[in-house]
């Protein structure tokens, strides 16, 4: 990449014999081949450096497209998919005219590297991908996981994380409304920091990344481009962090939440007049990635001036300005004669902004740079026609035995006192205790708009200030599951979303997913990826809920060690009127506790068996995804029409856990009675899906029964809401001062 | 008739729109105001809202001092214009010696956001009249940057003067000299606090309570009776 002479096109035709740093790039030798096959010549510098970054597996998804796939192939018939995979985020239909758009996105590995401006990064990147799209970003979530709890890397990272996803979000006025905090010694080196984000818009005004109309011109606005995060895309995501070379590892961007302020206001503006016909927003890959899409998904051609982008650092090479990552920037297209009326916004709002090219008829993206031609492609070639690898997979010879490990042989409590005792070690336990500590960092009620923030059971935001018209989201996904079967445990992850937003009164209507796995390149991991996809999408066909869009994070292990493959899945529901909404905390006295659904001994990767006995092993929870559809309507039908006050799905942990976190929210007690049939044991620390426990005023219980029994859905009443105790019959009592202090302790302790 | 409140935009405000519905669901008129415009439209009493005005840099609240917008409301709050101003609005309000002390981060160094009690100290204001003295409430707080400080003589005078108008009740989340949330200048018209009343005037909304209203009814009577 000798700058002298400058490598033009012609230049690169004139000298095919130049060698080229493709493997330093992230680039196999059969994929450099591809790029010469292609372009009939050896790429120049800058051709090399946009094919290596959109060829990365970060931006070409290249080991998980062939599995991907089946999102579309089994997607079930929706009428409230607008728009689907592809885009820079789905778009889905939420009546009254409204249309809102999701996603969730990961920065694991620069979250490690450097934990604030990796997850801070991280919410500007998702946040961006929703303005792309025309919509007013409201809300974000962060499901995230780290190692163990009591790990010192632990400390450094979490907090960093936690400031960092708070520093940027806060700033950015969006409320952080979900989410979750998971320990697990797999994610030592390894921190998954995913982020999610919703944006609401009316329908007509959803935008696409696309580049049409020769003469249009492509303007390039927000903060100028400096040398951070060059080649962060291709060499984050291609490389497995190997302490002996230190050198891959390259800098992460550093973000400014007040430019990202300022171009989501100025975006809003145009997109308001009108004066967009494509938008593209600069994330991984940079310029690389965002004018060859939109050239691509456009109707012509692109020429651009990189001579003309505005820089932060004026050494930069066309090939550094072609690769960086420097957050806050967009792409928009515009027509000619609205070009001064855009610019004109941007420089209200103090928005830098400069046309950088324009759309052509022809084909070809051409990029120039000191009169030289330095690009000359044809963009599909680099957007959408990378490398595609059925990578060989094949079940772990491990499963077996893993499996064969059955939790539901484990040593259970002997005594009222032993029960009492692991009660108060799970809801103490690191994964099961408050994690208010984390979520009072996040603003949760900025735009006035929350109804449910976490600890709910999804997050709740009021979209239409006259009607109450509401959307609902809930992050969840449990690697223990999936590492004991990844088929099923995407599905959990799936039915644990799906019935958190419906515990919460709202009808699910779509998914998202963020799937963080280790290297393709094992069989073992690779078959994993695949029992998972697999499972996610006969999920979704299922339950009626389409796949709009995702993220996959692969390559996060040190070494031999991969992570629990963890399929993180958000669900979005719809609420006609937030007013009906279900919170989990026990709001009367004297109300009826029922637990709706079924419970059997289920151990295998449950939090029991993680905090009593440090033990992984069995099966996951069995899934009826019928009997999860039944028990939503059942939870969305008592929602409506009042006949459930609170409300709270049973998963890790089980009904104890549920119970404790309710009434401490409430802060009111409960007495419960182990229901015939059920030993105590189970009772509390079952894992079976597909179950909620809810508190019924007593004047609604005959309605609740008749509509469980009719429905074939069983409804036990297993205790009421009373006191300042958490009771089990029969066996002990907790007060809630006590639990309190138990669940409220730990993580500060670990922390701080 | 009503009483039209502005509600100035800064780059980098956050809860311009929020602090306008609650203007308006306390049934005043909002009208919006810009940072570069020195024109107050005529407004009978000015906010200043939340956010992070300018990215916060320097200082929280020391760059949005100098903005055009500020001009005005400095001249007229002098000459009796109430202005609120709620956790930026409040930095800003130091920053232009409106109100005197200043902010400090966190004693803590983090973030917080919560759901904070507070006892109205002072009911005299033109922005607390709707509540009484000694009245206990909950509004929800959010900032990095909330710990009021000032020299012991501001603070004697403040507290001799009744101009502590609310106080943090038991919890201090920043670490504020004499658990301050919030104060007055002697006139009563320039008022500043951290909590966010904008965020508690719906029941359903945020913490479920509607304290912070009468900030918004207050004002309102003060402007229509006059």
């Amino acid at each position: 990449m000798s700058r002298t002479p400058l490598d033009t096109v012609e230049h690169a035709a004139a000298t095919p014999d130049v060698e080229l740093p493709w493997a330093e790039l992230g680039l196999k030798k059969d994929e450099y081949e591809r790029v010469v096959e292609i372009l009939g010549r050896r790429p120049t510098g800058a051709e090399l450096a946009m094919y290596s970054v959109m060829w990365s597996e970060h931006c070409s998804y290249k080991s998980s497209k062939v599995h991907l796939r089946q999102f579309g192939e089994k997607a079930p018939e929706s009428d409230a998919l607008l728009v689907g995979i592809g885009e820079n985020a789905g778009v889905v239909d939420v009546g009254q005219g409204y249309a809102v758009t999701f996603k969730v996105e990961s920065h694991n590995h620069p979250s490690y590297v450097e934990p604030y401006q990796g997850a801070a990064t991280g919410v500007g990147g998702i946040v961006r991908d929703i303005i792309a799209m025309g919509a007013r970003p409201v809300a974000v979530v962060d499901p995230l996981r780290f190692g163990a709890a009591d790990h010192p890397d632990t400390k450094r990272v979490l907090p960093g994380v936690v400031a960092g996803i708070g520093g940027y979000g806060n700033c950015l006025g969006l409320p952080n409304i979900g989410g979750e905090v998971v320990f697990d010694a797999c994610y030592q080196g390894n921190p998954l920091v995913n982020a999610g984000a919703i944006g609401v818009m009316r329908h007509e005004d959803i935008h696409l990344a696309k580049a049409s109309g020769p003469g249009n011109k492509v303007i390039l606005y927000g903060a100028r481009t400096g040398g951070d995060g060059i080649g962060g895309a291709s060499i984050l995501a291609s490389e497995t962090f190997d302490d002996a070379k230190p050198s891959k590892r390259p800098a992460v961007q550093v973000g400014d939440p007040f430019q990202e302020k300022l171009l989501i206001e100025c975006t809003l503006e145009a997109f308001k007049e009108k004066l967009v016909v494509g938008i593209q927003d600069l994330g991984a890959a940079g310029l690389s990635c965002a004018t060859s899409e939109l050239a691509s998904n456009g109707s012509g051609g692109m020429r651009v001036t990189l001579d003309d982008v505005p820089l932060r650092d004026s050494t930069l090479s066309p090939e550094e300005i072609l690769m960086s990552e420097s957050q806050e920037r967009m792409c928009a297209v515009v027509e000619p004669d609205k070009v001064d009326r855009f610019l004109e916004i941007c420089d209200k709002w103090d928005v830098i902004a400069t046309v950088i090219g324009e759309v052509t008829d022809g084909d070809r993206l051409e990029i120039y740079w000191h009169g030289g031609k330095i690009v000359d492609v044809d963009p599909r070639t680099v957007a959408h026609e990378g490398p595609t690898y059925e990578r060989p997979y094949a079940r772990p010879s491990w499963q077996d035995e893993l499996q064969a490990d059955d939790a539901n042989k484990l040593p259970r409590p002997q005594t009222s006192q032993d029960l009492k005792d692991q009660v108060l070690k799970l809801v103490g336990s690191p994964n099961q205790a408050s994690k208010q500590w984390i979520t009072q960092q996040y603003d949760h009620f900025v735009q006035g708009n929350t109804v449910l923030a976490q600890p709910e059971d999804s997050g709740m935001i009021r979209i239409d200030e006259a009607s109450g018209l509401g959307v609902a989201i809930a992050t969840d996904g449990n690697g223990r599951y999936a590492k004991l079967d990844p088929y099923t445990g995407a599905q959990l992850a799936l039915a644990e979303a799906y019935r958190n937003v419906a515990t919460t009164g709202a009808k699910p209507l779509a998914v998202s997913d963020c799937l963080n796995f280790g290297s393709p390149e094992d069989p073992a991991v690779m078959w994993q990826f695949a029992e998972a996809v697999r499972g996610l999408a006969d999920g979704c066909r299922q339950l009626g809920t389409p796949v709009t869009g995702g993220n996959v994070s692969l390559y996060n292990q040190t070494g031999e060690a991969a992570i629990h493959p963890t399929p993180v899945v958000a669900v979005l529901g719809v609420i006609d009127d937030v007013a009906r909404r279900t919170p989990v905390a026990f709001q009367e006295e004297g109300q009826l506790l029922y637990l709706l659904g079924d419970t059997r001994e289920e151990f295998g990767g449950s939090a029991w068996s993680q905090v009593v006995h440090d033990h992984l092993g069995g099966l996951p929870p069995k899934v009826d995804l019928e009997r999860e559809r039944l028990l939503a309507e059942i939870l969305i039908s008592a929602s409506r029409d009042g006949m459930i006050d609170s409300a709270h799905d049973l998963s890790d942990g089980g009904l104890i856990q549920a119970v404790v976190e309710s009434a401490l929210l409430g802060g009111k007690g409960a007495r419960l009675v182990v229901p015939d049939g059920l030993d105590a044991f189970t009772f509390l620390f079952s894992e079976s899906a597909g179950r909620a426990i809810v508190a019924v005023p007593r004047s609604e219980e005959l309605r609740f029964n008749d509509m469980c029994g009719a429905r074939g859905l069983p409804a036990t009443r297993v205790g009421v809401v009373d006191g300042d105790t958490v009771e089990l019959q029969g066996e002990f009592s907790l007060t809630l001062a006590e639990l309190r202090e138990t669940h409220e302790a730990t993580i500060p302790a670990l922390l701080v | 008739m009503t009483a039209r409140i502005g509600v100035v935009t800064f780059p980098g405000s956050l809860d311009d729109r929020d602090t306008q519905r609650a203007i308006r669901v306390a049934g005043a008129e909002p009208v919006a105001l810009w940072h570069k415009d020195k024109d107050l439209k005529q407004v009978d009493a000015v906010v200043l809202c939340g956010g992070f005005s300018y990215g916060d840099y320097l200082r929280a609240g020391a760059i949005a001092r100098f903005s055009p917008v500020m001009d005005s409301v400095i001249d007229q709050a002098k000459a009796g214009l109430p202005v609120l101003g709620i956790c930026n609005g409040f930095q800003i309000l130091t920053e232009a010696h409106l109100l005197p002390g200043g902010m400090l981060g966190n004693d803590h160094l983090h973030f917080i956001c919560r759901d904070q009690k507070l006892r109205v100290e002072n009911a005299d204001t033109a922005w607390t009249t709707d509540y009484t003295a000694g009245q206990e409430i909950h509004i929800p707080l959010k900032n990095m940057d909330g710990r009021y400080v000032a020299d012991r003589r501001t603070l004697d005078e403040l507290e001799a003067e009744g101009r502590v108008a609310f106080r943090y009740m038991d919890f201090n989340p920043n670490g504020s000299l004499n658990d301050i949330a919030g104060i007055t200048n002697a006139a009563g018209n320039v008022v500043g606090l951290m909590p966010h009343p904008e965020h508690a005037v719906e029941p359903l909304i945020g913490t479920g309570r509607t304290d912070g209203l009468p900030f918004f009814t207050s004002i309102l009577k003060k402007l229509v009776n006059a």
